[in-house]
C-alpha cells in the first residue's frame, strides 16, 4: 500500500489546531460550557433595564442562596432580575440546547445535511396551533401558559404524527420519501396558516411576532412546565450515540451493526419532536439554531455522535442565550432574526473554509 | 476464534410471482471460502441478503422467504440483532457515508456490536481498531476523509471496518467490483488470510470468475434462482456449463485447474 492513487480533489489543509482538537473533544466541551457561563451571566446582568453588576449579583445571592445581604437595591430591579432575566437565560438555554440535539437527531436520522428539527412538519402544525389560537375568542392562562402555547404544542406533535402515519415511518419506507411526505404536510399547513392569517384581521402582527421567536415572556411557570420536557427528550436523545454512528452508513449498514432500525427512528424522531414542540411552544420558530450548530460542531469535532451530541447541546444553549442577549439590548429584536443574521453567514464562513464537507 | 458454520434448507426468495432464489440447500463449513457465482440475475444478492439477517427485518428487501437459514445449526431469527452483529459482519456492494467522516472513525464504527451501549468504545475496542487498520495496510489514510478515497482505497477501508468487527462469518456482496488489478489481489490476499489465520468463513459475491476460481476453494454457481452446481472451481466451471449460464464462449475464461 507504498502508492496510492488518489482521486478527487485535493484536500484543503486544515489548520493544525483544528486537527488536535478534532481528537480532544473534552476541551471543546469545556471552553463551550465557559462560553454558556458567561453568555449566562451576561444575560442575567444586561438587559435594556440598567442594574448595577453589584446589585443584580447581591440579588441572585439573597434569593437563590439565602445571604443575608441588606436590601440596598429597588424592588423592581429585584423583580427585573429574578422574575424576568433569570428565566429569560434558562429559557434561552434549554431551548437553544434542544434544538440543536434535535438537529443533530434528524441530521442523522434522514442521513440528510439540510434536515433541522422542524423538517417534519413541527414548524408548520405549530404556527397553524398558534394563529388558531389567536383566533379563538374564548383565552385562559395557566401557569403563564396560554392556548396559544397549548395549540402550538401540539400542532407541532400533531403535524410529525401526520407525517409519520402517511409516509409509514414505522415501516421500512424509504427516507426520501420521508423528507417529501414532511414537505408535502408543512406546505399543506402553511396554506392553513396563510388562510388563518388572511381571516385574524388585527392578531396578524401578533402571529407574525410569534413565527419569529422571542423569549420575551419567559416566566418561571413556563420554565416549570417546559423544562422537565425539554430535559428528558434531550436526556433520551444524548443516550441515542451509538444508534447515530451505527446510521452514520444507512440504514442496512446500522442493522447489520446490531441496531434496532424501527425501534431507533420511533425514538429518535420521538423525542427530537418533542423537545421541538415544547420549545416552540415557549418560544415560537426560532431558525437556523438546529441546523447551523450541528454543522458547525461536526466541522470541528468529527460525525462521532459521542461528541457530537454533548458539544452541540452546550455551543447551542450558548448560542442561543447570546442572540438573545443581543436581541433585547436594542430593545426586543425577535430572537429568530438575530440567529439567521448571525448564523447565516457563519454558517457560510465555515462551509467556504472547510468545503470537501457536503455532497448534498 | 473460529469460523460459524451457513447452512441453507430449500431456501427460496419470491418477489411476487417471481422467485429471485429457488430451492437453494447448502452446507458451508466453518472457515471455508465460498464465492456466489452467476450471471445477472441469477440471485446471487438477494440469496446474500438472506444470510446476512433479519436485523431490524431490513435485509431482504421485502422479499418473501421460504426455508431456512441456519447460522452455527440455529436457524437465523432465532438470533437477536445484537448477538448476530457480534458474529456476521456484511460488507454492502457500496457504502457512502452521509457526513464527512475519516477513515479510522469508519473502522471505528465496527466496533459499535461490541463497544458499551452508553461508554462507547474502550481501550481494547481502540487496540482492535488500530490492528485492523494495521493489518489492512492502511495506516497511511488514517486520517483522510473516506469520500477523497479512490474506490480501491475506500474498500481496502470498509474491510478493515469488517475486520474491526472480528466476524466468525464474513459475508460480501461483489468486494472487487470497480477495483484495479492490485487492489482486487489485496482484497482477496486479505479474505484468504482471515479465513486461514483467523477461521473466519467467507461467503462472497463474485462478479469476476477469474478471481473467484484463483481465490476461492469452493463455488457455488446460481442460475435463474437454481443452484446449478457446487464443488471446486475446477469441478465447476466446465466449458459447457459456463456457455449454458453466462451464454458466452468459454475461451473467454481461463480455470486454474
Amino acid at each position: 500500500m507504498s502508492t496510492s492513487v488518489v482521486a478527487g480533489r485535493p484536500a484543503l489543509a486544515r489548520p493544525a489546531w483544528l486537527d488536535w482538537l478534532r481528537h480532544r473533544p473534552i476541551w471543546l466541551a469545556l471552553a463551550g460550557l465557559l462560553a454558556l457561563a458567561i453568555v449566562a451571566a451576561a444575560g442575567v446582568v444586561f438587559g435594556s433595564v440598567a442594574i448595577a453588576p453589584g446589585d443584580t449579583l447581591a440579588i441572585l445571592g439573597h434569593r437563590l442562596l439565602g445571604l443575608p445581604v441588606t436590601q440596598t437595591w429597588p424592588a423592581s430591579a429585584e423583580t427585573i432580575v429574578v422574575e424576568l432575566r433569570l428565566p429569560r437565560v434558562l429559557m434561552a438555554l434549554a431551548v437553544g440546547g434542544a434544538l440543536s440535539l434535535a438537529g443533530v437527531a434528524l441530521q442523522g436520522l434522514l442521513r440528510n445535511p439540510l434536515a433541522d428539527p422542524y423538517v417534519l412538519g413541527t414548524a408548520s402544525g405549530a404556527a397553524l396551533g398558534a394563529a388558531i389560537a389567536l383566533l379563538i375568542p374564548v383565552q385562559f392562562a395557566l401557569l403563564g401558559f396560554g392556548l396559544i402555547h397549548v395549540l402550538a404544542f401540539a400542532g407541532a406533535l400533531g403535524a410529525v404524527a401526520v407525517v409519520y402515519r402517511v409516509s409509514r415511518l414505522g415501516g421500512l419506507s424509504s427516507l426520501s420519501s420521508v423528507l417529501l411526505t414532511g414537505y408535502a404536510i408543512g406546505s399543506l399547513l402553511a396554506a392553513g396558516l396563510a388562510i388563518t392569517m388572511y381571516l385574524s384581521g388585527q392578531n396578524l402582527r401578533q402571529i407574525f411576532f410569534y413565527l419569529l421567536g422571542s423569549f420575551s415572556l419567559a416566566s418561571w411557570p413556563q420554565v416549570a412546565v417546559g423544562l422537565p420536557i425539554i430535559v428528558l427528550g434531550s436526556a433520551v436523545l444524548l443516550t441515542r450515540a451509538r444508534s447515530l454512528n451505527a446510521l452514520l452508513l444507512g440504514e442496512e449498514t446500522a442493522a447489520h451493526l446490531g441496531l434496532d432500525v424501527r425501534r431507533e427512528r420511533l425514538v429518535l424522531l420521538a423525542a427530537a419532536s418533542l423537545v421541538t414542540a415544547a420549545a416552540v411552544a415557549m418560544a415560537g420558530l426560532i431558525g437556523f439554531v438546529g441546523l447551523v450548530v450541528p454543522h458547525v460542531v461536526r466541522l470541528v469535532a468529527g460525525p462521532n455522535a459521542r461528541a457530537l451530541l454533548p458539544l452541540s447541546a452546550i455551543w447551542g444553549a450558548a448560542f442561543l442565550a447570546m442572540a438573545d442577549l443581543l436581541a433585547r439590548i436594542p430593545g426586543e429584536l425577535p430572537v429568530g432574526v438575530i440567529t439567521g443574521v448571525i448564523g447565516a453567514p457563519f454558517f457560510l464562513l465555515v462551509l467556504r473554509r472547510y468545503r470537501g464537507g457536503y455532497e448534498l | 476464534m473460529s469460523g460459524a458454520s451457513v447452512e441453507l434448507r430449500d431456501l427460496t426468495l419470491s418477489y411476487g410471482a417471481r422467485r429471485a432464489v429457488d430451492g437453494v440447500s447448502a452446507r458451508i463449513g466453518e472457515a471455508e471460502m465460498v464465492a456466489l457465482l452467476g450471471p445477472n440475475g441469477a440471485g446471487k444478492s438477494t440469496l446474500l441478503r438472506a444470510v446476512s439477517g433479519s436485523g431490524g427485518g431490513l435485509a431482504t428487501g421485502g422479499a418473501r422467504q421460504t426455508g431456512q437459514v441456519l447460522i452455527d445449526d440455529v436457524p437465523l431469527d432465532e438470533y437477536d440483532g445484537a448477538s448476530l452483529a457480534r458474529m456476521v459482519a456484511v460488507v454492502p456492494g457500496q457504502t457512502r457515508a452521509a457526513f464527512p467522516l475519516r477513515v479510522e472513525e469508519l473502522v471505528a464504527l465496527g466496533r459499535i456490536p461490541h463497544e458499551h451501549p452508553l461508554l462507547g468504545p474502550r481501550a481494547a475496542d481502540r487496540a482492535v481498531i488500530d490492528a485492523a487498520i494495521e493489518r489492512v495496510g492502511i495506516t497511511n489514510l488514517r486520517g483522510r476523509d473516506v469520500r477523497e478515497l479512490s474506490l480501491g482505497e475506500r474498500q481496502l477501508a470498509v474491510l478493515a471496518m469488517a475486520v474491526a468487527q472480528a466476524p466468525r462469518l464474513l459475508l460480501l456482496d461483489e468486494p472487487t467490483v470497480h477495483l484495479d488489478l492490485r487492489h482486487q489481489v489485496a482484497v482477496m490476499e486479505l479474505l484468504r488470510d482471515l479465513a486461514i489465520r483467523d477461521g473466519v468463513t467467507v461467503l462472497a459475491v463474485m462478479h469476476d470468475i477469474n478471481l473467484a476460481a484463483h481465490f476461492f476453494g469452493r463455488l457455488l454457481l446460481l442460475y435463474q434462482g437454481r443452484l446449478v452446481a457446487d464443488g471446486s472451481p475446477s469441478d465447476v466451471l466446465t466449458p459447457e456449463r459456463i456457455r449454458a449460464v453466462y451464454g458466452v464462449d468459454p475461451a473467454l475464461v481461463t480455470v486454474a485447474r
